[in-house]
């Protein structure tokens, strides 16, 4: 259904402040009202979750669980509060795949830098070693 | 601007002309498509942030401040790690999701809720920043960190710390201005004039970003 709505989007640029009574406007309503509707409780599902996975995340700290596992828990956790936001709160599933890959194909990119940047960290870690035993 | 006078106009107005053109590339209002172009340069300015952070954590080669002890407060005599932080984390995700209902109650043109739920996110907002002012302060006063040094460990933790929190910060400042202003406007009934409720779910956008970015601090920043 919503879909549909966004295939029916002509791409007017919708409210330009003049011409309130036009028939152009009403279709502008139209296309806002339909597309952007979802029912209220998978907002509240979705609210529900997030706060269980923070609280997930938090029993991570307070249990003081170490090593590969608490690094798993909180990524993922992380990972997944992310995905919701995006997906259903910022209405990032129901938008059309151009601004999809407008948006979230960019960000890819940082995993280059993060990595440069990690090689680069353990490196100078390793030179300060190295010079501090001296 | 109309397609028929694109490209026939000189200078700057010509210019400005085919700018605005109708070659559109989003079937989406331009202010939602500005506003995901806005929110992907700030995903880099964070990503950079964190990044920095991430680099001088690794090479330090001093201990690094375990955040569960230097955030930990002390509550009737038991010590509680992490508790004003997570408490901050749900109020910002209480907020997202009296957002995310406020932007529903807007296309559905209730204008009562809308305005009351873009208030009370911005209110949730103010407390958020509250609590983060009250945790600076305590770093600053009590435990003595600096942006240059602190007692705990790694030079590095404090300018980490007030760089990233500090940038987030200001964001959710600038979200309650925004959020207010915007709030009002939906009660006088500005966007029922003018037809659409759309700058809500922009102003939305904006505020379910700065919980997403909250949501990658706590994990990277506190709990690692």
């Amino acid at each position: 259904m919503s879909a549909h709505a966004h295939t029916d989007a002509h791409g007017t640029p919708q409210g330009s402040g003049h011409g309130g009574g036009h028939g152009g406007d009403a279709h502008a309503q139209g296309h806002g009202d339909v597309g952007t509707q979802h029912p209220i409780s998978i907002y509240l599902w979705i609210w529900g979750l997030l706060f269980v996975f923070s609280g997930f995340s938090y029993m991570v700290d307070y249990f003081q669980l170490h090593g590969m596992l608490r690094w798993g828990l909180i990524i993922f956790f992380m990972l997944v509060k992310a995905g919701f936001i995006v997906a259903i709160f910022m209405h990032m599933a129901w938008e059309r795949l151009a601004l999809k890959l407008a948006i979230l194909a960019p960000p890819v990119a940082l995993l280059v830098l993060i990595s440069l940047m990690a090689v680069e960290g353990d490196y100078t870690f390793m030179t300060r070693l190295a010079s501090f035993v001296h | 601007m109309n397609t028929e006078t694109a490209g026939s106009l000189p200078g700057l107005s010509g210019a400005s002309a085919d700018m605005a053109a109708d070659k559109q590339a989003f079937a989406v209002p331009w202010g939602k498509a500005m506003m995901w172009i806005f929110l992907l340069s700030d995903t880099f300015i964070f990503s950079c942030f964190l990044t920095s952070y991430m680099n001088v954590r690794m090479s330090t080669t001093e201990k690094w401040p375990n955040p569960s002890e230097v955030f930990a407060l002390t509550v009737n005599g038991h010590h509680i790690p992490l508790l004003l932080i997570a408490i901050m984390t749900m109020v910002l995700i209480t907020s997202s999701g009296t957002m995310a209902m406020a932007v529903n109650f807007g296309y559905r043109r209730n204008r009562a809720m809308t305005t009351k739920l873009m208030l009370a996110t911005a209110a949730f907002g103010v407390m958020f920043v509250s609590m983060q002012a009250f945790e600076w302060t305590k770093l600053i006063v009590d435990e003595g960190v600096r942006p240059w040094g602190n007692p705990m460990g790694a030079a590095q933790f404090g300018s980490s710390f007030f760089m990233i929190t500090g940038f987030h910060g200001l964001h959710v400042s600038c979200g309650v201005i925004y959020l207010t202003i915007v709030a009002l406007r939906v009660r006088s009934g500005f966007y029922d004039r003018k037809g659409t409720y759309e700058t809500v779910e922009v102003a939305g956008l904006y505020w379910h970003f700065v919980d997403l970015v909250w949501v990658f601090i706590f994990a990277f920043f506190y709990l690692w």
